[in-house]
Protein backbone atom coordinates (compact mmCIF):
# COMPACT_ATOMS: atom_id res chain seq x y z
CA UNK A 1 0.00 0.00 0.00
CA UNK A 2 1.64 3.30 -1.49
CA UNK A 3 0.23 6.66 -0.44
CA UNK A 4 1.72 9.38 -2.99
CA UNK A 5 1.32 13.15 -1.82
CA UNK A 6 0.76 15.50 -4.55
CA UNK A 7 3.56 16.68 -6.81
CA UNK A 8 3.76 20.50 -5.35
CA UNK A 9 4.74 18.77 -2.26
CA UNK A 10 8.51 18.07 -2.94
CA UNK A 11 9.84 16.52 -0.09
CA UNK A 12 11.92 13.75 -1.65
CA UNK A 13 12.48 12.60 2.61
CA UNK A 14 10.25 13.08 4.87
CA UNK A 15 11.00 12.14 8.71
CA UNK A 16 7.87 12.39 10.96
CA UNK A 17 8.13 12.02 14.95
CA UNK A 18 10.76 9.27 14.56
CA UNK A 19 11.39 7.21 17.87
CA UNK A 20 14.39 4.46 18.04
CA UNK A 21 16.20 2.27 20.50
CA UNK A 22 18.53 -0.47 19.80
CA UNK A 23 17.06 -3.57 21.86
CA UNK A 24 17.59 -3.90 25.12
CA UNK A 25 18.73 -0.33 25.48
CA UNK A 26 16.45 2.11 27.50
CA UNK A 27 18.02 5.04 26.55
CA UNK A 28 16.75 5.72 23.34
CA UNK A 29 18.63 7.07 20.35
CA UNK A 30 16.11 9.21 18.65
CA UNK A 31 13.26 10.61 20.22
CA UNK A 32 10.14 12.16 17.66
CA UNK A 33 12.92 13.39 15.94
CA UNK A 34 11.31 14.82 12.23
CA UNK A 35 12.67 16.35 9.54
CA UNK A 36 11.93 17.14 5.94
CA UNK A 37 14.54 17.28 3.37
CA UNK A 38 13.50 19.02 -0.41
CA UNK A 39 14.61 17.55 -3.51
CA UNK A 40 17.96 19.02 -4.84
CA UNK A 41 19.49 20.16 -1.41
CA UNK A 42 22.45 18.81 0.37
CA UNK A 43 22.34 18.69 3.62
CA UNK A 44 24.84 17.49 5.87
CA UNK A 45 24.36 15.59 9.35
CA UNK A 46 27.08 16.81 11.64
CA UNK A 47 27.15 15.66 15.50
CA UNK A 48 29.12 14.13 18.04
CA UNK A 49 30.14 10.82 17.53
CA UNK A 50 27.62 8.08 18.86
CA UNK A 51 24.73 10.46 18.20
CA UNK A 52 23.18 8.42 15.74
CA UNK A 53 24.13 9.49 13.08
CA UNK A 54 24.88 6.68 11.28
CA UNK A 55 21.91 5.30 12.50
CA UNK A 56 19.54 7.21 10.94
CA UNK A 57 21.13 6.52 7.75
CA UNK A 58 20.20 3.04 8.47
CA UNK A 59 16.95 3.66 9.28
CA UNK A 60 16.35 5.59 5.85
CA UNK A 61 17.67 3.41 4.14
CA UNK A 62 15.86 0.56 5.66
CA UNK A 63 18.31 -1.99 7.10
CA UNK A 64 16.66 -0.55 10.67
CA UNK A 65 13.03 0.05 11.17
CA UNK A 66 12.11 2.76 13.33
CA UNK A 67 9.60 1.90 16.75
CA UNK A 68 7.23 4.94 15.84
CA UNK A 69 6.76 6.97 13.59
CA UNK A 70 7.76 7.84 9.90
CA UNK A 71 10.27 7.85 6.84
CA UNK A 72 8.76 8.46 4.17
CA UNK A 73 10.65 8.76 0.54
CA UNK A 74 8.96 10.39 -2.23
CA UNK A 75 6.38 10.17 -0.42
CA UNK A 76 6.09 6.44 0.04
CA UNK A 77 4.71 5.94 3.63
CA UNK A 78 5.07 1.74 3.57
CA UNK A 79 6.64 -0.96 2.31
CA UNK A 80 10.67 -1.93 2.53
CA UNK A 81 12.58 1.10 1.85
CA UNK A 82 15.55 -1.23 1.10
CA UNK A 83 16.53 -0.02 -2.64
CA UNK A 84 14.79 2.89 -2.85
CA UNK A 85 18.02 4.97 -1.88
CA UNK A 86 21.52 5.05 -3.21
CA UNK A 87 23.90 4.69 0.24
CA UNK A 88 27.56 5.02 0.76
CA UNK A 89 28.88 3.38 4.11
CA UNK A 90 31.73 5.02 6.14
CA UNK A 91 33.97 2.57 4.39
CA UNK A 92 33.70 1.71 1.06
CA UNK A 93 33.28 -1.42 0.59
CA UNK A 94 34.85 -2.08 -2.72
CA UNK A 95 34.49 -5.69 -3.66
CA UNK A 96 38.36 -6.55 -3.67
CA UNK A 97 37.67 -9.26 -6.33
CA UNK A 98 35.89 -6.82 -9.12
CA UNK A 99 37.75 -4.67 -11.13
CA UNK A 100 36.86 -0.79 -10.47
CA UNK A 101 34.07 -1.14 -13.59
CA UNK A 102 32.89 -4.25 -12.35
CA UNK A 103 32.30 -2.72 -8.97
CA UNK A 104 30.43 0.24 -10.29
CA UNK A 105 28.32 -1.76 -12.67
CA UNK A 106 27.27 -3.67 -9.59
CA UNK A 107 23.97 -1.92 -8.38
CA UNK A 108 23.33 -2.89 -12.38
CA UNK A 109 23.81 -6.60 -12.09
CA UNK A 110 21.20 -6.29 -8.82
CA UNK A 111 18.71 -4.03 -10.53
CA UNK A 112 19.46 -6.83 -13.30
CA UNK A 113 19.96 -3.80 -16.00
CA UNK A 114 21.54 -4.51 -19.01
CA UNK A 115 24.97 -2.44 -18.17
CA UNK A 116 26.08 -3.08 -21.63
CA UNK A 117 23.48 -0.83 -22.82
CA UNK A 118 24.65 1.64 -20.66
CA UNK A 119 28.21 1.26 -21.10
CA UNK A 120 28.53 4.77 -23.27
CA UNK A 121 26.92 6.05 -19.93
CA UNK A 122 28.97 4.62 -17.84
CA UNK A 123 32.05 5.66 -19.41
CA UNK A 124 31.67 9.15 -19.37
CA UNK A 125 30.66 8.74 -15.61
CA UNK A 126 33.99 7.53 -15.28
CA UNK A 127 35.85 9.72 -17.23
CA UNK A 128 34.16 12.55 -15.03
CA UNK A 129 35.69 11.12 -11.71
CA UNK A 130 38.71 10.56 -13.49
CA UNK A 131 38.45 7.41 -13.25
CA UNK A 132 39.06 6.11 -16.92
CA UNK A 133 42.48 4.88 -17.34
CA UNK A 134 41.83 2.50 -13.83
CA UNK A 135 38.53 0.55 -15.18
CA UNK A 136 39.82 -2.88 -15.15
CA UNK A 137 42.44 -1.69 -12.12
CA UNK A 138 41.44 -3.70 -9.06
CA UNK A 139 40.62 -1.82 -5.97
CA UNK A 140 43.85 -2.83 -3.53
CA UNK A 141 45.84 -1.16 -6.62
CA UNK A 142 43.95 2.15 -6.15
CA UNK A 143 44.82 5.75 -3.60
CA UNK A 144 42.17 6.16 -0.67
CA UNK A 145 40.91 9.09 -2.57
CA UNK A 146 40.44 6.96 -5.86
CA UNK A 147 38.60 4.32 -3.64
CA UNK A 148 36.33 7.14 -2.23
CA UNK A 149 35.58 8.29 -5.10
CA UNK A 150 34.47 4.72 -6.77
CA UNK A 151 32.46 4.21 -4.10
CA UNK A 152 30.72 7.36 -4.84
CA UNK A 153 30.11 6.18 -8.12
CA UNK A 154 28.70 3.24 -7.88
CA UNK A 155 26.05 4.94 -4.95
CA UNK A 156 25.05 7.12 -7.97
CA UNK A 157 25.07 3.85 -10.06
CA UNK A 158 21.89 2.72 -8.10
CA UNK A 159 19.98 5.30 -9.82
CA UNK A 160 18.47 6.75 -6.80
CA UNK A 161 17.14 10.29 -6.62
CA UNK A 162 18.45 10.56 -2.67
CA UNK A 163 21.96 9.59 -1.74
CA UNK A 164 23.10 8.99 2.00
CA UNK A 165 26.89 9.02 2.12
CA UNK A 166 28.08 8.01 5.49
CA UNK A 167 31.57 10.27 5.92
CA UNK A 168 32.96 9.56 2.73
CA UNK A 169 36.10 11.84 2.69
CA UNK A 170 36.33 10.59 6.57
CA UNK A 171 39.09 8.71 5.81
CA UNK A 172 41.02 11.06 3.88
CA UNK A 173 43.74 13.77 4.59
CA UNK A 174 43.27 17.59 4.37
CA UNK A 175 45.08 17.61 0.97
CA UNK A 176 42.65 15.17 -0.78
CA UNK A 177 39.83 16.14 1.08
CA UNK A 178 40.40 19.67 -0.68
CA UNK A 179 40.37 17.80 -4.33
CA UNK A 180 37.47 16.21 -3.74
CA UNK A 181 35.56 18.86 -2.23
CA UNK A 182 36.75 20.92 -5.33
CA UNK A 183 35.65 18.49 -7.51
CA UNK A 184 32.21 17.46 -5.89
CA UNK A 185 31.41 21.28 -5.67
CA UNK A 186 32.04 21.28 -9.40
CA UNK A 187 30.20 18.58 -10.21
CA UNK A 188 27.52 19.43 -7.82
CA UNK A 189 25.45 21.09 -11.18
CA UNK A 190 25.32 18.54 -13.28
CA UNK A 191 24.64 15.60 -10.55
CA UNK A 192 21.24 16.23 -9.89
CA UNK A 193 20.58 14.83 -7.17
CA UNK A 194 19.93 14.95 -3.46
CA UNK A 195 22.08 14.32 -0.83
CA UNK A 196 22.32 13.66 3.01
CA UNK A 197 25.89 13.82 3.90
CA UNK A 198 27.44 12.80 7.53
CA UNK A 199 30.31 14.56 8.15
CA UNK A 200 32.83 15.64 11.73
CA UNK A 201 34.52 18.35 9.70
CA UNK A 202 32.76 21.79 10.46
CA UNK A 203 34.35 23.48 7.78
CA UNK A 204 33.60 20.72 4.95
CA UNK A 205 29.74 20.44 6.02
CA UNK A 206 29.63 24.40 5.67
CA UNK A 207 31.72 24.76 2.18
CA UNK A 208 29.80 21.90 0.68
CA UNK A 209 25.48 22.08 2.19
CA UNK A 210 22.51 24.13 1.78
CA UNK A 211 21.63 23.10 5.88
CA UNK A 212 23.16 21.77 8.27
CA UNK A 213 21.47 19.37 10.98
CA UNK A 214 23.32 18.74 14.01
CA UNK A 215 21.54 15.95 16.11
CA UNK A 216 22.82 15.63 19.40
CA UNK A 217 21.17 13.63 22.14
CA UNK A 218 18.34 12.65 20.28
CA UNK A 219 16.94 15.94 18.90
CA UNK A 220 18.02 17.57 15.77
CA UNK A 221 19.12 21.15 15.44
CA UNK A 222 18.88 22.83 11.98
CA UNK A 223 21.61 25.78 10.45
CA UNK A 224 20.90 27.02 7.28
CA UNK A 225 24.17 27.95 4.92
CA UNK A 226 23.60 31.46 2.63
CA UNK A 227 26.21 31.03 0.32
CA UNK A 228 25.34 31.27 -3.21
CA UNK A 229 26.51 28.48 -5.87
CA UNK A 230 28.29 27.83 -7.42
CA UNK A 231 31.04 27.45 -4.41
CA UNK A 232 34.73 27.17 -4.46
CA UNK A 233 37.08 25.59 -1.91
CA UNK A 234 38.75 29.40 -1.46
CA UNK A 235 35.55 30.41 0.52
CA UNK A 236 36.50 28.25 3.46
CA UNK A 237 38.02 31.62 4.30
CA UNK A 238 35.18 34.16 4.28
CA UNK A 239 34.30 35.58 7.52
CA UNK A 240 30.55 34.47 7.43
CA UNK A 241 32.04 31.22 6.86
CA UNK A 242 34.34 31.34 10.05
CA UNK A 243 31.31 32.79 12.27
CA UNK A 244 29.35 29.94 11.05
CA UNK A 245 31.88 27.26 12.17
CA UNK A 246 32.03 29.45 15.60
CA UNK A 247 28.34 28.96 16.13
CA UNK A 248 28.08 25.08 15.08
CA UNK A 249 31.01 24.07 17.40
CA UNK A 250 29.11 26.19 20.58
CA UNK A 251 26.18 24.09 19.91
CA UNK A 252 27.90 20.92 19.21
CA UNK A 253 30.04 21.40 22.94
CA UNK A 254 27.73 23.48 25.24
CA UNK A 255 24.27 22.39 26.31
CA UNK A 256 21.44 24.40 25.26
CA UNK B 1 64.34 -18.93 -18.35
CA UNK B 2 66.92 -18.20 -15.91
CA UNK B 3 64.76 -16.39 -13.15
CA UNK B 4 62.32 -19.57 -13.68
CA UNK B 5 64.93 -21.93 -12.48
CA UNK B 6 65.94 -19.61 -9.74
CA UNK B 7 62.28 -19.04 -8.47
CA UNK B 8 62.18 -22.96 -8.39
CA UNK B 9 65.62 -23.43 -6.50
CA UNK B 10 64.33 -20.84 -4.14
CA UNK B 11 61.28 -22.32 -3.51
CA UNK B 12 61.78 -25.88 -3.33
CA UNK B 13 66.00 -25.81 -3.22
CA UNK B 14 65.51 -26.00 0.42
CA UNK B 15 63.65 -29.36 0.46
CA UNK B 16 65.21 -31.01 -2.30
CA UNK B 17 68.52 -30.59 -0.26
CA UNK B 18 67.01 -31.90 2.93
CA UNK B 19 65.23 -34.59 1.06
CA UNK B 20 68.78 -36.19 -0.12
CA UNK B 21 70.17 -35.71 2.76
CA UNK B 22 67.77 -37.73 4.38
CA UNK B 23 67.35 -39.94 2.03
CA UNK B 24 71.33 -40.44 2.02
CA UNK B 25 71.62 -41.14 6.17
CA UNK B 26 69.22 -43.45 5.16
CA UNK B 27 70.60 -45.88 3.22
CA UNK B 28 73.95 -44.86 5.21
CA UNK B 29 72.38 -46.62 7.90
CA UNK B 30 70.45 -49.51 7.03
CA UNK B 31 73.54 -50.16 4.34
CA UNK B 32 76.36 -50.16 7.99
CA UNK B 33 73.60 -52.69 9.54
CA UNK B 34 71.98 -50.80 12.13
CA UNK B 35 69.16 -51.54 11.21
CA UNK B 36 67.51 -54.57 10.05
CA UNK B 37 66.69 -54.68 6.50
CA UNK B 38 63.63 -56.05 6.77
CA UNK B 39 62.46 -54.36 9.32
CA UNK B 40 63.29 -50.49 7.42
CA UNK B 41 64.61 -51.46 3.72
CA UNK B 42 66.73 -49.21 2.34
CA UNK B 43 66.17 -46.57 -0.33
CA UNK B 44 67.94 -48.43 -3.04
CA UNK B 45 65.85 -51.71 -2.08
CA UNK B 46 62.68 -49.79 -2.21
CA UNK B 47 63.41 -48.57 -5.87
CA UNK B 48 64.60 -51.80 -6.75
CA UNK B 49 61.31 -53.35 -5.51
CA UNK B 50 59.28 -50.50 -7.08
CA UNK B 51 61.00 -51.46 -10.23
CA UNK B 52 60.22 -55.28 -10.10
CA UNK B 53 56.40 -54.68 -9.55
CA UNK B 54 56.23 -51.65 -11.84
CA UNK B 55 54.33 -53.19 -14.94
CA UNK B 56 51.87 -54.83 -12.07
CA UNK B 57 51.78 -51.43 -9.77
CA UNK B 58 50.99 -49.35 -13.07
CA UNK B 59 48.64 -51.32 -14.67
CA UNK B 60 46.33 -53.43 -11.43
CA UNK B 61 47.26 -51.42 -8.56
CA UNK B 62 47.49 -47.52 -9.06
CA UNK B 63 44.41 -47.67 -11.71
CA UNK B 64 42.21 -49.04 -9.18
CA UNK B 65 43.12 -46.90 -6.11
CA UNK B 66 42.45 -43.80 -8.74
CA UNK B 67 39.26 -44.88 -9.17
CA UNK B 68 38.49 -45.30 -5.90
CA UNK B 69 39.74 -41.94 -4.72
CA UNK B 70 38.48 -40.29 -7.63
CA UNK B 71 34.85 -41.41 -6.78
CA UNK B 72 34.55 -40.74 -3.48
CA UNK B 73 36.22 -37.58 -3.80
CA UNK B 74 33.40 -36.50 -6.45
CA UNK B 75 30.47 -37.52 -4.32
CA UNK B 76 32.27 -35.97 -1.64
CA UNK B 77 33.01 -32.63 -3.34
CA UNK B 78 29.49 -32.56 -4.77
CA UNK B 79 27.86 -33.85 -1.97
CA UNK B 80 29.63 -31.34 0.15
CA UNK B 81 29.04 -28.24 -1.56
CA UNK B 82 25.56 -28.89 -1.71
CA UNK B 83 25.04 -29.90 2.16
CA UNK B 84 27.46 -26.84 2.71
CA UNK B 85 25.26 -24.31 0.58
CA UNK B 86 22.10 -26.19 1.89
CA UNK B 87 23.03 -25.20 5.44
CA UNK B 88 23.85 -21.76 5.16
CA UNK B 89 20.37 -21.05 3.60
CA UNK B 90 18.21 -23.05 6.37
CA UNK B 91 19.13 -22.96 9.94
CA UNK B 92 16.96 -25.80 10.56
CA UNK B 93 19.25 -27.86 8.04
CA UNK B 94 22.10 -27.06 10.27
CA UNK B 95 20.55 -27.73 13.58
CA UNK B 96 19.81 -31.27 11.96
CA UNK B 97 22.76 -31.88 10.43
CA UNK B 98 25.98 -30.26 12.02
CA UNK B 99 25.40 -32.83 14.92
CA UNK B 100 25.41 -35.55 12.52
CA UNK B 101 28.68 -34.59 10.92
CA UNK B 102 30.59 -34.09 14.37
CA UNK B 103 29.64 -37.75 15.08
CA UNK B 104 30.52 -38.60 11.95
CA UNK B 105 33.86 -37.88 12.48
CA UNK B 106 33.76 -39.54 15.76
CA UNK B 107 33.43 -42.78 14.53
CA UNK B 108 36.57 -45.12 14.52
CA UNK B 109 36.68 -45.88 10.71
CA UNK B 110 38.35 -49.50 11.60
CA UNK B 111 34.93 -50.45 13.57
CA UNK B 112 32.69 -49.44 11.32
CA UNK B 113 34.11 -50.77 7.99
CA UNK B 114 32.79 -54.45 8.57
CA UNK B 115 29.92 -52.93 8.61
CA UNK B 116 30.79 -51.06 5.23
CA UNK B 117 31.67 -54.57 3.56
CA UNK B 118 28.79 -56.32 5.17
CA UNK B 119 26.55 -53.92 2.90
CA UNK B 120 28.85 -53.43 0.27
CA UNK B 121 30.64 -56.49 -0.33
CA UNK B 122 34.18 -56.47 -1.94
CA UNK B 123 33.03 -53.78 -4.28
CA UNK B 124 34.32 -50.51 -5.03
CA UNK B 125 31.77 -49.06 -3.13
CA UNK B 126 32.64 -50.16 0.06
CA UNK B 127 36.02 -48.53 -0.28
CA UNK B 128 34.69 -45.71 -2.03
CA UNK B 129 32.29 -45.08 1.46
CA UNK B 130 35.22 -45.04 3.59
CA UNK B 131 36.20 -42.63 1.39
CA UNK B 132 33.31 -40.42 1.36
CA UNK B 133 33.35 -41.14 5.27
CA UNK B 134 37.00 -39.40 5.74
CA UNK B 135 36.92 -36.95 2.54
CA UNK B 136 33.27 -35.15 3.21
CA UNK B 137 33.99 -33.37 6.43
CA UNK B 138 36.44 -30.67 5.07
CA UNK B 139 34.26 -29.53 2.24
CA UNK B 140 30.95 -29.58 3.80
CA UNK B 141 32.80 -27.24 7.18
CA UNK B 142 34.59 -25.26 4.45
CA UNK B 143 31.84 -24.61 2.11
CA UNK B 144 29.67 -23.33 5.32
CA UNK B 145 32.21 -21.78 7.82
CA UNK B 146 33.35 -19.94 4.80
CA UNK B 147 29.71 -18.83 3.53
CA UNK B 148 28.89 -17.82 6.84
CA UNK B 149 32.09 -15.78 8.44
CA UNK B 150 31.75 -12.27 7.63
CA UNK B 151 30.68 -9.89 4.86
CA UNK B 152 28.02 -8.68 7.15
CA UNK B 153 28.49 -5.02 5.91
CA UNK B 154 28.63 -6.34 2.54
CA UNK B 155 25.57 -7.94 2.93
CA UNK B 156 24.08 -4.77 4.12
CA UNK B 157 25.11 -2.89 1.24
CA UNK B 158 23.60 -5.42 -1.31
CA UNK B 159 20.36 -5.44 0.92
CA UNK B 160 20.45 -1.48 0.16
CA UNK B 161 20.32 -1.85 -3.48
CA UNK B 162 17.61 -3.91 -3.62
CA UNK B 163 19.06 -7.28 -3.57
CA UNK B 164 17.23 -10.49 -2.71
CA UNK B 165 19.01 -13.43 -1.14
CA UNK B 166 20.23 -15.22 -3.83
CA UNK B 167 21.69 -12.11 -5.43
CA UNK B 168 23.51 -11.59 -2.42
CA UNK B 169 24.59 -15.43 -2.25
CA UNK B 170 25.78 -15.17 -5.67
CA UNK B 171 27.51 -11.89 -5.27
CA UNK B 172 29.14 -11.95 -2.00
CA UNK B 173 28.95 -15.13 -0.20
CA UNK B 174 30.38 -17.22 -2.74
CA UNK B 175 33.34 -15.15 -3.91
CA UNK B 176 34.18 -15.09 -0.41
CA UNK B 177 34.02 -18.31 0.88
CA UNK B 178 35.94 -19.36 -2.28
CA UNK B 179 39.55 -19.44 -0.58
CA UNK B 180 38.20 -21.51 2.28
CA UNK B 181 36.24 -24.03 0.24
CA UNK B 182 39.45 -24.49 -2.22
CA UNK B 183 41.34 -25.30 1.03
CA UNK B 184 39.03 -27.63 1.83
CA UNK B 185 38.47 -29.40 -1.31
CA UNK B 186 42.72 -29.49 -0.91
CA UNK B 187 42.66 -31.31 2.34
CA UNK B 188 39.55 -33.60 1.11
CA UNK B 189 41.49 -34.96 -2.34
CA UNK B 190 44.33 -35.70 0.05
CA UNK B 191 42.46 -37.30 2.81
CA UNK B 192 40.38 -39.33 -0.18
CA UNK B 193 43.85 -41.55 -1.11
CA UNK B 194 43.96 -41.85 2.64
CA UNK B 195 40.34 -43.10 2.71
CA UNK B 196 40.74 -45.38 -0.24
CA UNK B 197 43.89 -47.26 1.07
CA UNK B 198 42.04 -47.78 4.12
CA UNK B 199 39.31 -49.46 2.63
CA UNK B 200 41.67 -51.32 0.96
CA UNK B 201 43.39 -52.85 3.54
CA UNK B 202 39.97 -53.88 5.20
CA UNK B 203 38.77 -55.93 2.30
CA UNK B 204 40.40 -55.80 -1.08
CA UNK B 205 41.03 -57.58 -4.61
CA UNK B 206 43.19 -54.99 -6.00
CA UNK B 207 44.44 -51.29 -5.10
CA UNK B 208 47.45 -50.20 -3.81
CA UNK B 209 46.12 -50.72 -0.54
CA UNK B 210 45.39 -54.35 -0.98
CA UNK B 211 48.94 -54.60 -2.65
CA UNK B 212 50.80 -53.07 0.59
CA UNK B 213 48.91 -55.79 2.74
CA UNK B 214 49.66 -58.59 0.56
CA UNK B 215 53.40 -57.97 0.35
CA UNK B 216 53.40 -56.83 4.31
CA UNK B 217 52.62 -60.57 5.06
CA UNK B 218 54.82 -61.68 2.89
CA UNK B 219 57.27 -59.88 4.98
CA UNK B 220 58.24 -57.89 1.87
CA UNK B 221 58.94 -54.52 3.80
CA UNK B 222 60.29 -53.08 0.42
CA UNK B 223 57.39 -53.86 -1.40
CA UNK B 224 55.32 -52.51 1.02
CA UNK B 225 57.46 -48.89 1.45
CA UNK B 226 57.15 -48.91 -2.35
CA UNK B 227 53.29 -49.13 -2.72
CA UNK B 228 53.46 -46.24 0.04
CA UNK B 229 55.69 -44.24 -1.94
CA UNK B 230 53.47 -44.52 -5.12
CA UNK B 231 50.70 -43.19 -2.63
CA UNK B 232 51.68 -40.43 -1.39
CA UNK B 233 52.97 -39.41 -4.80
CA UNK B 234 49.14 -40.41 -5.89
CA UNK B 235 48.52 -37.57 -2.91
CA UNK B 236 50.92 -34.98 -4.26
CA UNK B 237 49.81 -35.00 -7.78
CA UNK B 238 45.92 -34.73 -6.81
CA UNK B 239 46.99 -31.80 -4.36
CA UNK B 240 49.00 -30.50 -7.10
CA UNK B 241 46.09 -30.93 -9.77
CA UNK B 242 43.40 -29.23 -7.15
CA UNK B 243 46.29 -25.97 -6.69
CA UNK B 244 46.27 -25.41 -10.53
CA UNK B 245 42.74 -25.34 -10.14
CA UNK B 246 42.72 -23.07 -7.71
CA UNK B 247 45.15 -20.42 -8.92
CA UNK B 248 42.60 -20.81 -12.25
CA UNK B 249 39.81 -19.83 -10.84
CA UNK B 250 41.21 -17.36 -8.22
CA UNK B 251 42.56 -15.61 -11.05
CA UNK B 252 39.68 -15.41 -13.01
CA UNK B 253 37.61 -14.62 -10.35
CA UNK B 254 39.46 -13.60 -7.35
CA UNK B 255 42.55 -12.55 -9.20
N1 LIG C 1 23.93 -2.58 16.24
C1 LIG C 1 23.90 -1.85 17.37
N2 LIG C 1 23.43 -2.39 18.51
C2 LIG C 1 23.37 -1.66 19.66
N3 LIG C 1 23.79 -0.40 19.75
C3 LIG C 1 24.29 0.20 18.64
C4 LIG C 1 24.38 -0.50 17.39
N4 LIG C 1 24.91 0.34 16.49
C5 LIG C 1 25.14 1.50 17.13
N5 LIG C 1 24.77 1.42 18.42
C6 LIG C 1 24.83 2.51 19.40
O1 LIG C 1 24.05 3.56 18.93
C7 LIG C 1 24.66 4.80 19.17
C8 LIG C 1 24.75 5.57 17.89
O2 LIG C 1 25.62 4.93 16.99
P1 LIG C 1 25.96 5.51 15.57
O3 LIG C 1 26.90 4.57 14.91
O4 LIG C 1 24.71 5.82 14.86
O5 LIG C 1 26.71 6.87 15.96
P2 LIG C 1 27.36 7.95 15.01
O6 LIG C 1 26.70 9.23 15.29
O7 LIG C 1 27.36 7.49 13.61
O8 LIG C 1 28.83 8.01 15.59
P3 LIG C 1 30.21 8.24 14.79
O9 LIG C 1 30.28 9.70 14.54
O10 LIG C 1 31.26 7.82 15.77
O11 LIG C 1 30.18 7.42 13.56
C9 LIG C 1 26.01 4.51 19.80
O12 LIG C 1 25.89 4.73 21.17
C10 LIG C 1 26.23 3.04 19.53
O13 LIG C 1 26.90 2.46 20.61
MG1 LIG D 1 28.86 6.79 12.22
Amino acid sequence: MTEVIGLSDLSILRIKNLSFSFNGKSKPIFYQLSMDVKAGEFVSIIGPSGAGKSTLFKLINGLLEPDEGEIQIKGNKSGSRLGSVGYMPQKDLLLPWRTVLENVILPCEILKEDWRKKMPVIQEWLSRFDLSQYENAYPDELSGGMRQRIAFLRTLMTGRDLLLLDEPFGALDSMTKRNMHRWLLGLWGELKKTVLFITHDLEEAILLSDRIFLIKDGRVYERKVHLARPRSTEQIYHSELIEMRKELEKLIHHDN
Amino acid sequence: MTTNWKNWISEYGLFLLVAICLISLWEWVVVKGMVPSFIVPSPSKIWHALVENIRLLMIEHVPATLYEVLIGFGISLSGGLLLGIGMYFSKVLEKILYPFLIISQTIPLIAISPIFIMWFGYTIWSKVAVTILIAFFPIVVSTYDGLKSGGQEYRELLMTMGANRWMIFKKVQLPMALPSILSGVKMSVVYSVVGATIGEWLGASEGLGYFSRRMSSNLQADAVFAAIFLLSLMGLLLFLCITFIEKQILKKKLR
